[in-house]
């Protein structure tokens, strides 16, 4: 049976193989596997793309169309009503503008293998959170006369952390050069090494409040949830690098949603994947149905230069090879402009130029030519 | 054919972009402009005026000088003026700027050592052969000009740069002094040719000494023609003002110089022509006042025409416009096939189709001109082998039909099974244009079978639809193969179908076969309307089931088994209904798993048919069966009144309690969130709750088959939560994800107290359509009613924009003969189309059905 799929190898794609695979009845004589092989063979040549098919017109208007059909709202509450995304048409905009900056970054952390179960899970979570100094004090105060900065720490909230109180001082110190912290349990004061003007005290003091004590930094909210058999951390705010590194992070499943962050940490071919994978999370929430193959096209287009690039004038568009393509799209002046003073010739490959000038494009039917023998 | 020799075929291969130099623009000027007159006393264009008739010609009589061609056939020509002092040219400031700041004001060299310039033309001479234009000038932007513009002493001859900079939007300072455009245009002069390249400037394209104008050329008049308004008075096109602008200006400088005025003078005409000549090429510059008409409203000039919407390149490039078409309202005829359009005989008399004379079909086209434009079938023209094109009418029709012989082509009027494409704007999709074959019919609306509303997304409140005629042959094959309805029941977006039953289509086939039991008297009588064909499958018994009725349209060999909506099995052998019922999981668009099951086995032919019939099967049933759907059909029970009603108090005393808990802060939040967020969002889950309930305790207690409960039942039109909502509970009205909260302070309206957070005074409703709403319930049903409104006007815009965008950047991705996947330049953006090459509207929800596969032959 074995030597029989190894015969379809590379004539049936991978994953039809193993469809094949998993559903035939164990039972199966292997007269009938042939015949099943034969007939997934043949029935494949037979849906194969047509050459010269538009497939990127089919995929714009796949996508685009669906669009139309997406609401704008916003906010949207995943699973347990506590943490809202951006879903929609804004957040299709803004995966493939390619933005860097999102508007609700996430993470989905998976843990390690004794995490996982469940247990303590809530101090797991809480030791990813970010925490800064402002939530782990009372108050900020400051001395006017002798110009000190007091800050009284708030035992509990450091408790249910689960840090050392005595590392808060430490991590004040790294933060602040040029300044004297010193610690007396709870109390911790702050005096400038030099002589400062008071208003620069108060800037010292805001600064204060956003030192980073633990946690994964710009993870600002956290989120335990059961997924099927495991518990997982949602957050709000992503910092894929910082959560490798952390120990109870399973760093083979962790994801994030921002693009720009996989692209750093794991390369394009991993942005690639997730633009694909957050572009259909889009589509499902909204109930819609688009083939993924259209979703792979447009994140492979948007990543084959090796870095991402937005469907926009800066990005995707401005790669394109035609003078006159780029300028039927945005800032015509701008394209011809810089076209004239390199001399750039245009030579009509693709499918605007051709229609501005009333000739057949060179997609489908427009692509082959007819020749005939004449006897003479 | 007769049409040889007489067209050369030419094909564009390229276009080449270049800047004009003042020798060119001499070159292919035929004349030269010096006066700003227009017309001489008889209305005669003046010579050298900047209507001269060696410009071209733009009144019927007159003859070009240049070409001796009439108007419409001479095609214009350019001319020039002389400027009398140098103009910069605006879109060329920051080029400028740049090679004064890069180049030695002394000797023009570019500043930078020999040793480098030799590495950096190397290296962009390299990158314009291999890569392309584009990262040349990424390249030459990022590393080469940051070296070039940086450098403080000329490396060459040791002279010190100064400072040069750009006071917008014209005018160059060097330290305090402003640089007249001589001295600029001097010192481009300097600048060596080899150096150029340095700047993203080809030398044998440009010479930079041209980016400030000594000469200007004058576009021909046809580009500019003017309009004769009605009162006999000239008005004359934007452009020609503006040119008139510049040579009056140019001529006043002229005289002033000669005539030796003061220098101030002088350079207060100077900056005049500068800003006639900058606003001749755009008028829309940031830091300069628009020139305008008399009438205050800003000038169209080159600039504007080209960009933007309106422009020339998307306007009229990328958009064309047709003849042989029409448009008008639609309506809904389900009798006429998939495949076809109804069109009004009024435009089928309008729109025709050429028909070429060969001598088997003289005898047949006579006839139509016979029987000429008025009386239908006829024909409207008659064209001759030369070309030349003549209109049947009363007077002509007996000489026309004396001379019609084969070689001549007669454009007969459209006539039932005619190719013609059908369409609907917005065109967001491929199934937005499709072939249709012709049918004429009486009244004045296209008519269309309801099933293809869906890829139009059109409806019959008033749409309106356009058709075009194909006019050649191949047109009309690449037509009917690529384009015909039955090719495109399966989408390209997602491998199912698109094209299925709708509304009463379902509706009476699910009446049809839940049950339904009729005599065979009936069921004749149904299958007569719907397909005479099939009327030998009826069963001979007296008797006929719903099922059994069905089952005739389904071919004799057909095997299916899959689910129905509510999730029962449905089974077909050897073409017949054995269970499960018929709904919009298996009929229906989106879904229709049967039908494309249909379509994988029997072909887009057969299933074109099949919807066809089984659209009016389900008509037919519906009008023999009687369906409505009244108020009665929102009727409940006491006892489901009691306990919609003991639900919904029971839910007004839990929100109470969380109130209250709110009030008291003993209410547990959730983490990250304050205290009210946490109340908004309990109060706002256990709302939505309740209507859920609700719906559920409705859903219960209507088990009579109404209209309404069939409707939603089959998936046809409405929702469960439709009839929730008008026998049950409106429920919670939501904004922006939350409840209502907007209005007064601390309150929605003024008839709830302030700080009221009872879920009555925050947009839940707690009555049913039915029963009615009380005027604050009515109130918030309308602002989230506004709300969804706004959602949909905004929406379109952008999703349209990015569809633009998205179409823009993938248009020329095409699959290439070894099933990769390329741009236009041939670069490889996939191996293989979605890793498996196949085509998704071939597919069975992307991909091949294994398990049916499976299924067939091992149960063989």
């Amino acid at each position: 049976m074995d030597k029989l799929f190894k015969s379809y190898e590379g004539k049936i794609p991978e994953n039809l193989l193993k469809d094949v695979k998993d559903n035939l009845p164990a039972k199966v004589d292997k007269a009938k596997a042939e015949k099943v092989l034969e007939r997934v063979y043949s029935e494949y040549i037979e849906s194969k793309v047509d050459a010269g098919e538009s497939v990127g017109l089919i995929a714009a208007e796949s996508i685009g169309e669906q669009g139309t059909q997406m609401t704008l709202n916003t906010f949207h509450y995943a699973g347990v009503a506590e943490m809202n995304v951006t879903v929609g048409l804004p957040r299709l905009i803004e995966i493939l503008d390619g933005r860097k900056n999102i508007s609700t970054p996430m993470m989905e952390i998976y843990l390690n293998k004794p995490y996982n179960k469940g247990k303590d899970i809530k101090q797991i979570a809480l030791s990813i959170k970010e925490t800064k100094l402002k939530d782990l004090t009372h108050e900020f105060s400051i001395n006017i006369a002798e110009l000190i900065i007091e800050v009284a720490l708030d035992k509990k909230a450091i408790d249910s952390v689960g840090i050392d109180i005595n590392l808060v001082g430490k991590k004040i110190e790294k933060a602040l050069k040029a300044y004297e912290v010193k610690q007396k349990d709870n109390i911790i004061t702050i005096k400038s090494i030099k002589e400062q003007p008071l208003n620069e005290l108060y800037k010292i003091k805001e600064k204060l409040k956003g030192v980073h004590i633990s946690g994964i930094k710009d993870v600002y909210q956290v989120l335990p949830v059961k997924r099927g058999e495991e518990f997982i951390i949602i957050t709000a705010g992503s910092n894929l690098k910082a959560a490798f590194d952390n120990e109870y992070v399973d760093s083979n499943r962790t994801t994030t949603n921002n693009i720009f962050e996989v692209s750093n940490v794991l390369g394009v071919e991993a942005a690639r994947q997730s633009i694909i994978d957050e572009v259909f999370k889009v589509i499902e929430s909204q109930g819609l149905n688009i083939d993924k193959r259209h979703m792979m096209l447009v994140a492979d287009m948007m990543c084959s230069s090796g870095v991402i690039k937005g469907v926009t004038r800066y990005g995707v568009v401005s790669e394109k090879a035609s003078v006159l393509a780029k300028a039927s799209f945005e800032t015509p002046i701008k394209h011809i402009i810089s076209a004239a003073l390199l001399g750039e010739e245009d030579k009509l490959n693709s499918v605007v130029e051709n229609v501005m000038l009333n000739q057949a494009v060179p997609v489908g039917t427009g692509l082959p030519g007819l020749q005939t023998k004449i006897d003479k | 054919m007769s049409d040889e020799g007489k067209y050369t075929y030419k094909k564009v291969k390229s276009i080449i972009f270049g800047v004009l130099g003042p020798k060119m623009i001499k070159q292919m000027a035929s004349a030269k402009v010096v006066t700003p007159e227009l017309y001489d006393k008889e209305g005669y264009p003046v010579d050298g005026g900047l209507m001269d008739t060696r410009l071209g010609v733009i009144d019927p009589g007159l003859k070009c000088r240049t070409c001796g061609c009439k108007l419409k056939e001479c095609i214009g020509h350019f001319g020039y003026i002389e400027l009398a002092r140098p103009v910069i040219h605006v879109k060329f400031m920051g080029l400028l700027q740049l090679l004064l700041r890069a180049t030695c004001r002394d000797c023009g060299r570019a500043m930078i050592s020999k040793s480098k310039k030799e590495k950096y033309l190397v290296e962009i001479e390299k990158l314009r052969k291999e890569k392309g234009p584009d990262d040349t000038r990424k390249y030459i932007k990022q590393v080469v000009i940051k070296d070039l513009a940086t450098q403080k002493k000329c490396p060459h001859c040791k002279t010190r740069q100064q400072k040069i900079t750009l006071e917008k939007p014209t005018s160059f300072f060097e330290n305090e002094k402003r640089l007249s455009p001589i001295e600029i245009r001097t010192r481009m002069e300097k600048i060596k040719d080899d150096e150029l390249l340095m700047f993203s400037m080809d030398s044998k394209f440009v010479r930079p000494e041209w980016l400030v104008l000594t000469v200007l050329p004058i576009p021909p008049v046809t580009m500019r023609p003017s309009i004769t308004l009605e009162s006999g008075e000239r008005s004359e096109d934007d452009l020609t003002h503006k040119l008139g602008d510049i040579v009056r200006i140019n001529q006043r400088l002229f005289e002033n110089i000669n005539a030796g005025a003061p220098e101030i003078i002088i350079e207060d005409l100077w900056d005049l022509l500068q800003y006639h000549v900058t606003t001749f090429f755009d008028n829309d510059i940031a830091q300069l006042p628009p020139a305008r008409h008399r009438s205050g409203q800003p000038l169209k000039t080159i600039t504007e025409r080209i960009k933007s919407k309106e422009g020339r390149i998307r306007h009229n490039l990328a958009g064309k416009r047709t003849n042989f078409s029409a448009r008008t309202v639609i309506s809904p005829d389900p009798m006429i096939s998939l495949n076809e359009v109804g069109v009004p005989s009024v435009i089928a008399m309008k729109l025709t189709v050429p028909e070429r004379i060969t001598e088997w079909n003289l005898e047949y086209l006579k006839k139509f001109v016979d029987r000429g434009p008025k009386s239908y079938p006829g024909a409207n023209y008659v064209i001759r082998p030369d070309g030349k094109k003549k209109r049947i009418t009363d007077e002509m029709k007996e000489q026309i039909l004396e001379e019609l012989q084969p070689g001549y082509t007669v454009e007969r009027h459209l006539m039932d099974g005619d190719i013609a494409i059908f369409n609907r704007q917005p065109s967001l999709h491929k199934m937005s244009m499709m072939c249709h074959e012709i049918k004429v019919l009486p009244a004045k609306t296209f008519r269309l079978n309801p099933a293809v509303c869906a890829p139009y997304n059109a409806d019959f409140d008033g749409d309106e639809m356009n058709l075009h005629i194909p006019q050649t042959e191949e047109a009309r094959a690449e037509a009917e193969v690529l384009m015909k309805v039955e090719t495109q029941l399966i989408s390209s977006g997602f491998g199912l179908s698109v094209i299925g039953c709708i509304q009463d289509g379902i509706s009476g086939n699910y009446i049809l076969t839940t049950g339904m039991e009729m005599s065979r008297d009936r069921a004749v009588d149904i299958i007569m309307a719907v397909d005479l064909d099939i009327l030998q499958k009826i069963p001979k018994k007296d008797k006929i089931t719903g099922r059994e009725l069905f089952s005739c349209f389904l071919p004799d060999d057909y095997r299916f088994t899959g689910k129905d909506k509510s999730g029962g099995e449905v089974v077909v052998k050897k073409g017949q209904l054995i269970s499960g019922v018929m709904d919009t999981a298996n009929l229906g668009k989106g879904s229709g798993i049967m039908l494309r099951d249909i379509h994988k086995k029997y072909g887009p032919k057969f299933t074109a048919g099949f919807i066809s019939n089984v659209m009016k099967l389900g008509v037919y049933v519906i009008m023999s069966h009687g369906f409505t759907t009244s108020i009665e059909d929102t009727d409940l029970p006491t006892d489901a009144r009691k306990m919609i009603v003991g639900v919904l108090d029971k839910s007004n005393k839990e929100s109470e309690m969380l109130i209250d808990q709110f009030h008291k802060k003993t209410l547990e939040t959730f983490p990250g969130k304050t205290m009210a967020e946490t109340l908004e969002l309990k109060l706002l889950e256990m709302l939505n709750k309740v209507r859920n309930i609700t719906g559920e305790i409705v859903d219960e207690y209507s088990t009579k088959e109404t209209g309404t409960i069939i409707m939603s039942r089959s998936g046809s039109r409405g929702k469960p939560l439709n009839l929730a909502q008008m026998a049950g509970c409106v429920g919670q009205q939501a904004m922006r994800g939350g409840r209502i909260s907007s209005g007064y302070k601390n309150r929605t309206m003024s008839c709830f107290k302030a700080g009221d957070l009872s879920p009555s005074a925050h947009g839940f409703i707690r009555n049913s359509f039915k029963y009615g709403l009380t005027p604050s319930e009515f109130f918030f049903m309308g602002m989230t009613g506004r709300d969804s409104l706004m959602d949909t006007a905004l929406r379109t815009p952008k999703s349209g924009y990015l569809y633009r965008r998205l179409a823009n950047a993938l248009q020329d991705l095409k699959v290439e003969y070894d099933d990769s996947v390329r741009d236009s330049a041939k670069k490889i953006v996939q191996f293989s189309y979605g890793e498996d090459s196949i085509d998704v509207s071939r597919s069975e929800k992307g991909t091949i059905n294994v398990k049916r596969i499976i299924a067939e032959i091992t149960e063989d």
